[in-house]
């Protein structure tokens, strides 16, 4: 401290209080300019780990859904139902083994993990607009029609989709990825929508949108330009678990038998089932596109609690400071007397406190008083 | 309004306190020392409280004032050891030598969490600043009341409602709404029954964060002339916080102003007001013109108090003090007695203080100014060599 | 009270719209069940008589030049449906030759049971979890919830494709993966039909359990979390009061609102779930017997199914908001004031 005083006083002696106050300012600046690469990494660092672990696992996937199909051993269409590569565990020339009718596993994963992802996506994408657009207009306008578009909100959620998937995928008969994906996507958006109308409910109500509509502004300019930019971490996580809701509930329709035609992971299960082969243990079979799914599913489920973690800044904290040393906090503990905690003989205690983001500084004892 | 009981009925509020000989009469029911509380934080440690040392004497009201931000909440939860997480108590102890504390008192920043438990409520009770957000949604007044007695009491069950329903007599409220949820209460009720709630126990602190704060001016009027009446029956010491300083002057006996995170003024209510001794209370006065007006912000000092991760040395008024010279980088902070009359100090961390009774005006050296002379034994203990040279002329 | 008669008012308008589309939907769509049936039947492929399928074809006041039956206006035969409906009368399966509300009589306690217990018992365990990982936040539980997730997002059929490999393939524990009950036992309340029934509905309901649980728990320690940083939780720890009764009466009694608000989308998503993993497992439920209907194009049987579902899980819904306006007295005077 006294060091540091020296210093200050060097500076001090040109008197003049603005000058000290712009010598204040400049000890600060340092913290404030911070070279692009430091601040990457710093960005990195905040991120919780779930995010960027979810974020690798869908990286991962897209990628080898979009390189599959070109680096394909064999092509998984072949329907060469020769008898001796049916059913073949996985071998040298095929990595993850045939199936019954002798299709290379391995390509047909490629192959078809690129659809399955596609039509999460896009019921996603549309289930999300869906969402947007009526969870907007119902929060903004209110009234008889805010009424019945929640009502209908709330019947929607509750009526269970896959039953009612199946009613219309019977009888509209195998008519394709898109079509499935619009089915999807008319049961995808009441999630999103209640969620986006509660949230524009109390965005309405706040000045900037009286600002806005003093300068003369349109209600379709303000609902587009400036109410739902504002949503756009509860939109991101709604469009999240939409690409979900879409991938599992296109997996299991196919798994029922619903559009086989084209490869997918969902067909693999469909004929992996039919032709019993957990029981007969053809694990190779139905194995990795179950695996796809499930980790894929993981990585989106993950992607989700690492937003949570970024839009509630106690959940962050919670785990950001949730520890002491080494030691766990809960919520019960008393406040911690440092003096209590180097007695307790813990080694390098303070080393510890500093890699938590205590700084050294503040750690070390201030002088006493002088009498 | 009236007296809404009468005080032999309060008698029956009061405890039996067994070995109340051992206690010291004299010694104060809760010494603060050299106290510091940081909040750990990526951007930096927040020093929210910084080296405070105060003393709560038995039965008086203790007022702490200072702006939003300035530590007062840390300082009086963090005695009680009731923060989380990122804070940590860095430096200092707390002891409390309550009726039935051993004659040396107990050093609460010793204790581990299940004597802390013990301690907490029935010796030391918090009212908290919302009234509202204390009070469970979901469970009635009456369950959070009988909590806190039977957590501490060895009562039956229908002792226990007598008490309970006492205790509402005592704030006024109608025994019925024993079986009320918050949210059916009033403003002014919910903060009643918080009242009522730190009472359960019969405690020997009552720490008072903002009690009146979110209420209308009435029923802070009300509420502040039950607290009063009510102290006088129960004999509790009060720790009372607020920003509103002209309420502490009618209020309290004496008065600790704190402003980032450190105490810059302790005196009586009365000295504080007649003989201000610090440039930041100075401040805090003015900008308090009438008694019980709307809240107002701090008119008479401009600027917005100093972030508590990166305090400057010297003096953290600094920056708003309409005084400042250079020399206030680099002074000590610590608080230095200006009374003569040492029976009743008069604490100012303000080394340039022209002392009791003298001419307002405050003159603090440049350091290279002859003209410094302070007509007081010298309280500033400053750092540095050159102040030092500069006071010692 | 009032709440509660607002929500049942809800629930009726739902189940008249569920009604409604159930109705409406499959009408909307090309192809006639009943000539359908007929072509089925004179190629040899059904085993109903042409006087079911007559009897059926008037019931549901579906053209068919067969049976001498005109065209009858949508709106009379959805008004038919109705009258139907009061009367229980679903119409009849012809892949089962049984009327529908009896294919549902047996095959609908199977599901509700296998959903209902699983899902309480995922419930409970889950805001343990939760409750327990917010309290002990970066501790041994709290740290294996991430991996938790790794149920929660695949489908349940896959999930349950995993356990089956790994708790009948690859170590053999010899629990049943097939069923609902062991041949030849009787359906009834034996113990014999109990105990098979229950043994039988473990791999099922570990697969629900499993996949539902990690969603309680993390959805109840993201609430838990929030709400012991409120004040009333740090009050009740300054009243010193014991951190039992602070975590539960405190912070997890207030923490659990939001997640049993979460129900309706809950239940509704498990439902969808546990139809298609009763596919893996054969179960005798709602949902086995709906892929058959799909495959052997029974009609009726499928809207049928669908409509139960629907109603079922409706019911639950009103359970939950029961249950809701229990634990939060705050509700039951919003809604009044509404
Ligand atoms: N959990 C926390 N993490 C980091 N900093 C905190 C935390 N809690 C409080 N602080 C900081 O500590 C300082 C003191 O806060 P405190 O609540 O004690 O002020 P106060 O005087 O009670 O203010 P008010 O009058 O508004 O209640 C503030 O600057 C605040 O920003
Ligand atoms: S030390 Fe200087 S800046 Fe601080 S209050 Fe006194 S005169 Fe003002
Ligand atoms: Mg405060």
């Amino acid at each position: 401290m006294s060091a540091q005083l020296t210093t200050g006083m060097g500076s001090d002696q040109s008197n003049s209080i603005n000058n000290t106050a712009a010598n204040a300012l400049k000890i600060e600046a340092p913290t404030g300019r911070k070279s692009v690469i430091k601040r990457l990494i710093s960005a990195y660092r905040n991120t919780p780990r779930k995010f960027k672990v979810g974020l690798l696992i869908i990286v991962f996937f897209v990628l080898l859904s979009v390189i599959g199909p070109f680096v394909r051993p064999y092509n998984p269409n072949s329907n060469l139902t020769n008898p001796n590569i049916v059913n073949n565990s996985p071998s040298f020339s095929h990595w993850l083994g045939t199936d019954y009718q002798g299709n290379d596993v391995l390509s047909e994963v490629l192959v078809g993990t690129g659809p399955t992802l596609l039509l999460g996506l896009i019921t996603g994408l549309i289930s999300t607009t869906v969402a947007i657009v009526i969870g907007v207009l119902a929060g903004y306008y209110g009234g008889i029609f805010d009424h019945i578009l929640s009502l209908f909100t709330n019947v929607f959620l509750m009526i269970p989709a896959l039953p009612l998937l199946i009613v219309l995928e019977a009888f509209l008969q195998n008519n394709g990825t898109y079509t499935m994906a619009l089915v999807l996507s008319v049961l995808g958006w009441p999630w999103g929508a209640k969620v986006i109308r509660a949230q524009t409910m109390s965005l309405r109500n706040q000045d900037f949108v009286a600002a806005a509509k003093e300068t003369g502004e349109s209600n379709f300019r303000i609902m587009a330009i400036e109410i739902t930019p504002r949503m756009i971490s509860l939109i991101a996580s709604g469009f999240i678990y939409a690409v979900l809701y879409g991938i599992t509930a296109s997996v299991g329709l196919m798994f029922l038998g619903f559009d086989t035609t084209a490869i997918t992971l969902g067909g693999m299960l469909f004929n992996a089932q039919n032709q019993v082969a957990i029981q007969s243990g053809y694990i190779w079979w139905y194995m990795p596109p179950a695996l796809i799914v499930a980790v894929f599913g993981m990585g989106l489920v993950l992607l989700n609690y690492g937003l949570d973690e970024i839009g509630n800044p106690r959940l962050r904290d919670a785990n950001r400071y949730g520890k002491l040393g080494r030691k766990n906090m809960r919520p019960s503990d008393p406040t911690p007397v440092l003096a209590l905690l180097s007695n307790q003989g813990e080694k390098g205690f303070l080393s510890k406190l500093t890699s938590n983001g205590f700084s050294r500084r503040s750690l070390e004892t201030s002088p006493k008083s002088e009498g | 309004m009236g007296k809404l009981f009468t005080s032999n009925k309060n008698a029956n509020l009061l405890l039996d306190i067994s070995g109340s000989e051992t206690y010291d009469t004299e010694a104060p029911v809760l010494s603060i020392e050299n106290f510091s509380i940081a909040y750990r934080s990526i951007q930096g440690d927040v020093k929210a409280t910084d080296r405070v040392t105060i003393d709560l004497k038995r039965s008086e009201v203790l007022g702490l004032a200072g702006e939003s931000g300035s530590g007062k909440s840390t300082l009086a939860y963090g005695a009680c050891r009731l923060l989380r997480s990122p804070a940590i108590i860095t430096d200092g102890k707390v002891t409390y030598r309550g009726r039935r504390a051993p004659r040396e008192g107990i050093e609460i920043t010793a204790l581990a969490a299940k004597q802390l438990r013990q301690l907490r409520w029935r010796e030391i009770a918090i009212v908290f600043q919302s009234a509202m957000n204390a009070l469970n949604p979901v469970i009635t007044v009456g369950d959070q009341l009988d909590d806190a007695i039977r957590a501490h009491l060895p009562m039956t069950t229908t002792a226990r409602n007598e008490r309970s329903e006492m205790l509402l007599d005592l704030v006024g409220i109608p025994r019925q709404r024993i079986k009320s949820y918050p949210h059916e209460l009033s403003g002014g009720m919910r903060q009643r029954v918080m009242i009522a709630m730190a009472l359960a126990a019969d405690p020997e602190i009552v720490i008072m964060d903002e009690p009146t704060t979110a209420l209308d001016v009435v029923v802070q009027r009300e509420i502040l002339t039950q607290i009063i009446e009510i102290k006088q029956q129960l004999n509790f010491a009060v720790i009372f916080i607020t920003h509103d300083l002209s309420l502490l002057l009618e209020l309290s006996d004496r008065i600790a102003i704190m402003y980032g995170g450190k105490l810059l003024e302790v005196a009586s209510s009365k000295d504080l007001q007649y003989q201000t001794a610090h440039p930041y209370t100075e401040g805090l006065l003015s900008s308090f013109p009438s008694l019980r007006g709307p809240k107002k912000t701090l008119a008479g000092i401009p600027g917005s108090p100093p972030d508590l991760r990166n305090l400057p040395p010297g003096c953290p008024f600094f920056q708003r003090c309409r005084h400042a010279a250079s020399a206030c980088r680099s002074v000590s902070m610590n608080l230095q007695n200006i009374s003569r009359d040492f029976a009743e100090p008069h604490l100012s961390a303000c080394p340039f203080h022209p002392g009791p009774g003298a001419d307002k005006r405050w003159k603090a050296p440049d350091l290279v100014d002859d003209a410094v002379h302070l007509d007081q034994p010298m309280h500033a203990s400053a750092d540095g060599e050159t102040l030092k040279k500069g006071l010692m002329l | 009270m009032k709440y509660i008669l607002q929500r049942l008012g809800f629930y009726i308008v739902a189940a008249f719209i569920a009604i409604t589309i159930n109705f409406f939907l499959p009408h909307m769509m090309p192809g006639n069940p009943i000539e359908a049936e007929l072509v089925k039947l004179s190629q040899g492929g059904s085993n109903v008589s042409p006087k079911t399928v007559c009897a059926v074809a008037q019931q549901t006041d579906t053209y068919s030049p067969h049976c001498g039956l005109h065209k009858v206006s949508i709106l009379s035969q959805y008004w038919h449906y109705l009258i139907n409906l009061v009367h229980g009368n679903l119409g009849y399966s012809f892949s089962q030759n049984e009327t529908v509300a009896h294919v549902i009589a047996s095959t609908l306690p199977w599901t509700l049971c296998l959903v209902g217990i699983s899902t309480i018992i995922a419930f409970l365990v889950g805001t343990l979890i939760g409750i327990v990982s917010a309290w002990r936040r970066g501790g041994s539980i709290d740290g294996s919830l991430p991996f938790l997730s790794f149920f929660q997002g695949m489908p349940y059929f896959i999930l349950g494709i995993f356990l089956l490999y790994f708790l009948t393939v690859q170590w053999n524990t010899g629990l049943p993966d097939y069923g609902g009950v062991a041949a030849g036992i009787q359906i009834g309340w034996t113990w014999a039909f109990i105990s098979s029934a229950l043994f039988h509905s473990i791999l099922p309901a570990i697969t629900l359990v499993l996949a539902n649980m990690s969603g309680w728990a993390v959805g109840m320690r993201n609430v838990m979390i929030t709400t012991v940083s409120e004040e009333y939780v740090l009050a009740a720890q300054a009243k010193g009061l014991s951190n039992w009764r602070v975590v539960m009466t405190y912070g997890a009694r207030n923490a659990i609102i939001p997640n049993v608000a979460g129900f309706a989308n809950a239940i509704s998503l498990a439902v969808s779930g546990v139809l298609i993993m009763e596919i893996v497992f054969s179960y005798p439920g709602v949902g086995n017997m709906m892929y058959t209907a799909v495959t052997q194009d029974d009609y009726f049987l499928l809207t049928g199914l669908f409509l139960c579902i629907s109603l079922a899980v409706l019911v639950a819904n009103f359970i939950a908001d029961g249950v809701y306006a229990l634990l939060d007295p705050r509700i039951r005077k919003r809604a009044a004031n509404s």
